[in-house]
């Protein structure tokens, strides 16, 4: 847990700058198959992680590279990760949806809509029964919600006390689908509806994330169940990098325009003098050149193994030739 | 020598394993009771944080159990029913088999599911009568099908020590099985055996088909010698062990309580006739395509593959070359 305004901002700072970079990278033909940009939502990742502890855990979202930036991964191997060279976190197996790093407590970006809640709550629960004292969070959409696989995990994890944060990063969209045309209630009303407390902040403060997470986790690492915090912010660009390419008309611009008037990165800057602001942007863009250079001159995978590390018991899978 | 149940061998795999490793504990509905009568004891002897009931949440309690393995246990999860592995496809296929790969080695997924009772029991209709192994070797998730006592103990002990998800189905036609075993022990993964030595066609059967197959041979002997090979594992298979068979005798027929397309026995037969060349075509009896197993018992047994089947295959095959 850390109150360090200045980190904070280094956090949203690096994911915003991190994913801009990664953007430049698609359109450079170096990332493959596109990324769903974090941006607008990075107060949410950078204040959630502030408030958790090096050994605790989380899992990410298909939007995910900020959960796993806020964790402490190394940005390099993230993005050696995202351009399929072998240095990267999954050794260029994973890519931008499944990015992981479980040296820092990340047990992977999950790119099913819902299905990481009750993945992580099995592995709070081990860990909690072999006396550890850890917390878990777990990040998902708006549209992960109406999911029966992450309620069947409210469920679980509430009835047996595991101690998850359960994160809804709300943005409005489930890709083009506003949270009006598919939640009927409320958000907050599901975690009611299994004892969950639950607590709406302003997604685009990431102090205000912090402070609401530091109080959830006091709880639950002192023996409370699971909370859900619902986080209101706005993706300030793409559902995915195609849209770049294929416009898809389904947010007003007047609306586009008031959600990124709200940027997190500038409300956590404003905290900071200009001097200190400047010299973390700098360190930032200088984390990130070298990030990039180490992914673009890192090697691709060997096509020979392709299949490596299919099966953790050594099993060697029949190949498809003739 | 003791007489060992196939029900009583499961559950004394599960205490056996559970007394050597403490990261391994049961998760699944009823089983403090032992609906499925497989955990018999087990809640008595390990306590409730090892037996864990779950509520009707199959999609979270398996996901559940790979995110307890990623943490260091070892889970085996009981479905009272194989058709719920339907529902948890998803969690396995999409999630458990996946992370080893996906996040480039940095994982296990030591999990173990265990179906007491697949395949018909004669009675229970459309939706509890699936026997779904062919999926499951499809996608390349490690499947195992006991035949006897003796395997459905040394098979379920490799499982929950195999790094790597396993599904055990437990027919339910070999479930109420007895046999004499005086040491239980290990059997590894991946090795098939010979039931009953032959020279003139190999039959291949799965799970509980071996004693179908070994009844036909032996109601065959005299006419045919039939070499029973019980493959134990589809996924890995023993393609060496049954190839060795199938060079000897050169005929190859294939009983399995699969649907016909895509089934198991398509893949050991192209597999076979990849390597082989057989003195006739080969054949297979399996369930029809698109079979739901009808209600009436008469129905049922009409959808299964029968020894009748079996005989008229045999027979034809090595009339055939």
């Amino acid at each position: 847990m850390t109150h360090d305004p200045v980190r904070l901002y280094r956090t949203v700072r690096l994911i915003r700058r991190f994913e801009e970079r990664a953007i430049e990278l698609v359109r450079a033909g170096e990332i493959v198959g596109g990324i769903h940009p974090y941006l607008g939502q990075e107060g949410i990742a950078a204040g959630v992680c502030a408030a958790l502890r090096d050994d605790d855990l989380v899992t990410g979202t298909h939007r995910g590279h900020g959960h796993v930036l806020a964790k402490g991964a190394d940005p390099a191997r993230m993005l050696a990760e995202l351009c399929g060279r072998v240095t990267g976190l999954n050794r260029g197996r994973g890519g931008s949806m499944h990015a992981a790093d479980f040296g820092v407590g990340v047990l992977g970006a999950n790119a099913i809509v819902g299905a990481a809640g009750a993945i992580l709550t099995g592995a709070v629960w081990a860990r909690r029964r072999r006396g550890d004292d850890i917390v878990g969070a777990t990040f998902f959409g708006d549209g992960a919600v109406n999911e029966g696989m992450l309620l069947e995990a409210f469920n679980l994890a509430a009835l047996w006390r595991v101690p998850v944060l359960f994160v809804c990063e709300n943005n409005g969209y489930a890709t083009t689908m506003p949270v009006a045309g598919a939640v009927a209630g409320t958000i907050g009303g599901r975690a009611a509806a299994f004892g969950m407390p639950a607590t709406v902040v302003d997604g685009q403060d990431p102090e205000e994330v912090r402070d609401a997470t530091a109080a959830a986790v006091t709880r639950m690492r002192a023996g409370g169940g699971p909370e859900l915090v619902e986080a209101h912010t706005y993706r300030f660009d793409a559902h995915h990098t195609f849209e770049h390419v294929v416009r898809l008309d389904y947010r007003p611009p007047a609306e586009v325009a008031r959600g990124r008037a709200r940027d997190p990165v500038a409300i956590q800057g404003a905290r900071l003098p200009r001097s200190v602001r400047d010299a973390v942007d700098a360190e930032v863009e200088a984390t990130l050149a070298a990030a990039v250079e180490y992914a673009l001159a890192s090697p691709a995978p060997d096509p020979a193994g392709a299949l490596e590390h299919l099966y953790a018991s050594g099993l060697t899978a029949r190949t498809g030739g003739g | 020598m003791p007489r060992l149940s196939y029900r009583r061998a499961l559950t004394r795999a599960l205490a056996d394993e559970m007394t050597r490793d403490e990261s391994v504990f049961l998760l699944g509905e009823d089983i403090r009771v032992a609906a499925a009568n497989v955990t018999s004891g087990l809640l008595k002897r390990f306590g409730p944080e090892r037996v864990v009931d779950t509520p009707l949440s199959e999609q979270a309690f398996t996901s559940f159990a790979t995110g307890a393995a990623l943490a260091g246990l070892r889970p085996v999860i009981e479905f009272q029913i194989p058709s719920l592995l339907f529902l948890v496809f998803e969690q396995i296929v999409n999630h458990a088999h996946k992370f080893p790969l996906m996040t480039g080695g940095q994982c296990a997924v030591p999990v173990t599911y265990l179906v007491p009772g697949s395949g018909s029991r004669t009675g229970w209709a459309g939706q509890h009568s699936d026997h779904p192994y062919s999926l499951f070797a499809h996608v390349g998730v490690t499947t195992v099908v006991p035949a006897t006592p003796a395997d459905a103990y040394g098979l379920l002990v490799s499982a929950i020590r195999c790094d790597d998800p396993v599904v055990v189905f437990a027919p339910a036609g070999a479930m109420d099985l007895r046999a004499d075993v005086a040491d239980p022990a290990p059997v590894p993964l991946g090795r098939g055996v010979v039931r009953r030595a032959g020279t003139d066609v190999t039959v291949v059967a799965v799970g509980h088909l071996v004693h179908d197959a070994l009844a036909v041979a032996g109601d065959l002997a005299g006419q045919v010698s039939v070499e029973v090979f019980d493959p134990r594992t589809l996924y890995p298979f023993d393609w060496d062990g049954l190839v060795e068979s199938v060079s000897r005798t050169g005929r190859l027929v294939v009983v399995d309580d699969s649907n016909r397309s895509c089934g198991i026995a398509g893949e050991i037969i192209a597999t076979v006739v990849e390597r082989v060349r057989l003195l006739a075509p080969p054949r297979r009896v399996t369930r029809p395509d698109g079979a739901v197993l009808p209600f009436a018992p008469a129905l049922d047994r009409a959808v299964q593959p029968g020894r009748d089947q079996l005989t008229a295959a045999i027979q034809l095959t090595v009339k055939d070359g």
